[in-house]
């Protein structure tokens, strides 16, 4: 009896154990049809500058200004048919800034509607992917509104990896059709003047658009070091100057800004990530730039993020940059009446600038603030200063959800 | 003068191209067990996302613009 007993527990308990096993991984590779959340990012930053140099009051006069700008992307991605991977991603923006340079295209009110403006911009993106051959396709479209300056933009690109998976060639090209609203400098109205905004709503447009290519190549060189080649080539045509940027001539008049009507800009980019030992990640990219308005520029950018611990790092930074003046640049009465172009806006003038900071990143386990969705906390702080006087702050924190 | 400045204008992208071909012959195959500081987050080869306004301003404050993956012109009223 009391063999049999055992002998059924024992049968009892096998039945049991054949259903401890861990369920077996389906072999087929089965991935979900659904559109599954992979991360979303809120970037939020403060900006805060000053100078003296303002294109507003032609090239003197206070450059004061803050900017608040917060962005939130979203990225989705669902598996296909034929195993391709969709990604979608979609941006929505907001910036909102202050100017006192700005407040001055209608200097005869204490304070004008023209002081401040909010900057509204989405986007979605999306991208098919096929791991097999190791291609991606994407198309995407933008749109930004601000009081006086509309934009339509779209992008479609290309990329293809080397057989070894080792490099990745990409092509891009993006075109943005735009109109500025021509709102002048309130003494060159022909109306006689009156409030920005209120009482004066049907400014005229003018189209400003940008059509753009690009082609960049990255490529592991060992398991340490990667790098990348950008060249892009931008044609813009239309109206390229802003319609309140004064210029002074010598001989006292006051004009609007008047630059050509087509510009071609080529900038080309080199960039290099080294792994240093265990815990130093290495950051680099240089730049070239020239354009066919007497431009020619150079920035380096070096960065280095020091891994206090696997979910702590700083990001001590800087960034030097150097650029010659555009042909048509002169400062505060200067120009003459024989000057076909003319500018003093100060931001295409000859200068270096000098850019440096830190930030830190924590990646806790358990989530930031111990929320576990919170993936990831990133806070930056950079000091700008440029040789002819101009100079910022800016704070930004971006926030990861997985 | 003119000429010896375009002499040493080739003679410098004639190097650069040298040292870039020679770069890319010294590649060697990473398997992808062996990735593993090659996939680390801050190895990624772009601008962070926290840099997004940066670019941005330094677009607006700067003449040059593009090949970083920020704006290249249009789409706002900056250079």
């Amino acid at each position: 009896m009391r063999r049999t007993c055992l002998s059924v527990v024992g049968i009892f308990l096998t039945f049991f154990a054949s259903f401890a096993q861990p369920a077996l991984k389906d072999p087929t590779g089965y991935k979900s049809r659904k559109l599954t959340f992979e991360e979303a990012n809120l970037v939020t930053s403060y900006y805060k500058q000053d100078g003296n140099n303002s294109a507003v009051t032609g090239g003197i006069g206070t450059e004061k200004l803050t900017d608040i700008s917060n962005s939130i992307d979203v990225k989705l991605t669902r598996w296909g048919k034929k195993d391709l991977k969709h990604t979608y991603d979609i941006e929505v923006g907001i910036d909102h800034y202050t100017s006192a340079s700005s407040d001055k295209i209608n200097p005869q009110t204490i304070s004008s509607a023209s002081y401040s403006d909010t900057r509204f911009y989405p986007s979605v993106n999306w991208t098919v992917e096929n791991q097999k051959k190791g291609t991606t396709f994407g198309a995407g479209a933008s749109l930004s509104a601000e009081f006086d300056y509309l934009s339509f933009g779209a992008n479609i690109n290309f990329s293809k990896k080397t057989n070894n998976r080792s490099g990745e060639f990409t092509a891009k090209a993006q075109a943005f059709i735009d109109r500025v609203s021509l709102i002048y400098p309130v003494e060159l109205r022909t109306n006689g003047g009156g409030n920005d905004r209120e009482g004066e709503n049907n400014y005229p447009g003018t189209a400003r658009n940008s059509f753009s290519g690009s082609l960049s190549y990255s490529q592991i060189m060992n398991q340490r070091l990667q790098i990348m080649f950008i060249a892009e080539l931008i044609h813009q045509q239309g109206y390229l100057g802003l319609p309140f940027h004064r210029v002074y001539f010598n001989d006292n008049t006051l004009h609007v800004e008047n630059l050509p009507d087509t510009r071609l800009k080529i900038p080309v980019g080199f960039r290099a990530n080294y792994f240093l030992g265990d815990k130093i990640v290495l950051r680099s990219f240089y730049r070239y730039y020239h354009d066919d308005w007497g431009l020619n520029a150079h920035t380096l950018e070096l960065e280095s993020s020091l891994k206090i611990s696997p979910f702590f790092s700083i990001t001590p930074f800087y960034r030097y940059y150097t650029q010659s003046a555009v042909d048509y640049f002169a400062p505060y009465k200067i120009h003459t009446v024989a000057d076909k172009y003319y500018t003093s806006n100060y931001d295409l003038s000859k200068f270096n600038s000098n850019f440096y900071g830190a930030g830190f990143r924590i990646t806790p386990p358990k989530g930031v603030f111990g929320i576990q969705r919170i993936n990831m906390l990133e806070l930056r702080y950079g000091h700008y200063t440029r040789t002819n006087g101009m100079k910022s702050d800016i704070i930004s924190m971006n926030l990861k959800f997985k | 003068m003119k000429k010896t400045k375009n002499k040493l204008r080739l003679s410098g992208n004639l190097v650069a191209f040298i040292t870039v071909v020679a770069m890319f012959c010294s590649c060697t195959t990473v398997k992808e067990y062996q990735k593993n500081k090659l996939n680390d987050g801050e190895m990624t080869l772009g601008a962070r996302k926290v840099q997004k306004t940066e670019m941005s301003f330094q677009t607006y404050r700067e003449g040059a613009s593009g090949a970083n993956g920020g704006k290249t012109g249009g789409g706002c009223g900056c250079n």
